[in-house]
């Protein structure tokens, strides 16, 4: 146990220290430097604001209504990107038909279908879920569309030959797990855009709660000790998210990928 | 039983772009007797690919036709296995369920698959590569791995496009010999592109000698050396002589 400890230590000493150190500094700037809360809370105000939120319990639910709003996003940009950047990168007249349209929705930014999302779904979860959606989707088709279309030839024809012909073996069999590194590498990149949206269309007040939500009121209330906060509750919730996505990916998904450098 | 039998085969590929038209094969026939191992030997560019691809069912010829067993081919099938030049084993797949998938597409269960495959993974010497992704193989083992993934769907003909094209000379000849007794040991029929006259001659019972494009066979030549072969005997190399100047005269007559 203690062995242990001495080896983490020494392994994370670096990172310990860098990270001590800035918390230091900081505590120090505001405590001696700013002196006024509402520039620059310290390390100690945000841990107390901290502790409030656990006690009453507001933490749970923030964290709960932003994962809803965020599974909502995710779950819809899955069941409808990854079929159609597969139609799309098998089917060509799929592709032609469907890709004009995609390039004139793309380039929209997703936090300007707020104003529908809020008229079609009302002030609800799935108003907020929207956004996420529209966030996620495109990365998702393109990734899977990009992903099938590289799908190496020879692979398509050693399947025909050993007896998988059908279309829908091919892709099942073939094309989906050539093509997986790819759409994970699109779902990556959702995540990404997709956690930004979340923020956005909480503060929007799409819908009632949520850490973007909370973070928003806050900043009504001159409680800067709180938005910090919630910005660093965003920020770390984002990254567990990703980091577990890639644990998950890596040890389960793409394990015959290791070594390979990409 | 698998007995290829190719009559006055063409193929020509039109291009896009120009409208114009590039002949890859004229007229090809020959006649393939079951268990008999082929080469087909011929300049880069002859179409000896596009032959292969045709036979495998992986594309169709302009005119003529191509019969296993007195059936016409129509489109692939597992009866007639085929190894590639390029590193074909799907990454994600382990040695053993690379071997397994054949069987697996028609319809068995993936542990029956994997027992019956067995012997194939012995046969090419991977046993204890059973649990390795490709990556993890080199090359000659991925094709032999390959190989076995062919066999294992139990054809009636292997095709093999220059399996060994990539692979060191070294490694080259070992997994030739090793060919050799898995012909010997299965009753298999072979054609084997390659544009290696000493691995024709060493391998073949009769080489299919191709003219460069548009590929029309050149000359069929019956490899009367008795096996096991010796690489270096002079009948050997006097007839790698004959095919050299017979491959030498197609390049300076065009």
């Amino acid at each position: 146990m203690n062995l242990r400890l001495i080896k983490t230590i020494r392994e994370k000493g670096i990172e310990l220290i860098s990270l001590v150190c800035v918390i230091v500094l900081w505590q120090f700037t505001a405590e001696w430097i700013v002196k006024n809360k509402l520039y620059l809370p310290s390390f100690y105000d945000v841990v107390h604001s901290l502790l409030a939120i656990i006690e009453s319990g507001v933490i749970v639910t923030d964290l709960m209504t932003s994962l809803l709003h965020f599974g909502i996003g995710i779950i819809a940009a899955f069941f409808v990107g990854i079929p159609l950047g597969i139609i799309m990168g098998w089917f060509k007249e799929a592709s032609e038909a469907i890709d004009p349209i995609i390039e004139i929705l793309r380039p929209i930014p997703p936090l300007a279908w707020i104003p529908f999302a809020m008229v079609w779904f009302g002030l609800t979860h799935q108003a907020a879920g929207f956004v996420v959606f529209v966030g996620m989707i495109f990365p998702i088709i393109i990734n899977t569309y990009t992903g099938f279309k590289n799908v190496p030839r020879v692979h398509v024809d050693a399947a025909k030959v050993l007896g998988c012909t059908q279309s829908v073996k091919l892709i099942r069999y073939i094309a989906l797990p050539s093509a997986l590194p790819s759409i994970i590498a699109g779902i990556r990149i959702a995540m990404g855009v997709g956690w930004m949206c979340l923020v956005a269309a909480e503060m929007f007040g799409v819908s009632r709660g949520g850490l973007g939500y909370s973070l928003w009121l806050n900043f009504h209330l001159h409680r800067m000790d709180f938005v910090l906060l919630y910005m660093l509750l965003l920020g770390f919730l984002g990254l567990v998210i990703d980091r577990a996505f890639r644990y998950y990916v890596d040890t389960k998904l793409l394990r015959w990928k290791a070594g390979i450098v990409v | 039983m698998g007995r290829v039998s190719v009559k006055n085969v063409s193929r020509t590929f039109s291009k896009k772009e120009d409208k114009s038209e590039m002949q890859a094969l004229e007229n090809i026939n020959f006649d393939v007797e079951d268990g008999e191992f082929i080469c087909i030997l011929g300049p880069s560019g002859c179409g000896k690919t596009t032959l292969l691809r045709i036979v495998a069912g992986l594309e169709t010829q302009t005119s003529g036709e191509i019969t296993l067993n007195g059936v016409p081919i129509t489109g692939p099938d597992p009866k007639r296995g085929m190894v590639f030049q390029q590193y074909s084993l799907f990454p994600w797949r382990t040695v053993i369920d690379n071997i397994t998938f054949g069987l697996e597409m028609q319809g068995m269960g993936k542990g029956e698959a994997r027992k019956q495959v067995e012997k194939y993974l012995d046969l090419v010497g991977l046993k204890q590569f059973r649990n390795s992704y490709p990556h993890e193989l080199s090359g000659g083992m991925q094709q032999r791995a390959a190989i076995a993934r062919a066999l294992a769907n139990e054809p009636e003909v292997l095709l093999m496009d220059e399996p060994f094209g990539a692979l060191d000379a070294q490694t080259r000849n070992v997994l030739q010999d090793e060919l050799l007794k898995i012909w010997e040991q299965k009753h298999v029929t072979f054609l084997f592109v390659t544009h290696s006259v000493d691995e024709a001659v060493f391998l073949s019972d009769r080489i299919v000698v191709m003219t460069s494009r548009p590929g029309r066979v050149k000359e069929i030549i019956k490899v009367e050396l008795p096996r096991p072969r010796n690489r270096t005997s002079p009948e050997a190399n006097r007839l790698r002589d004959r095919i050299l100047k017979l491959l030498e005269h197609e390049r300076f007559t065009r």
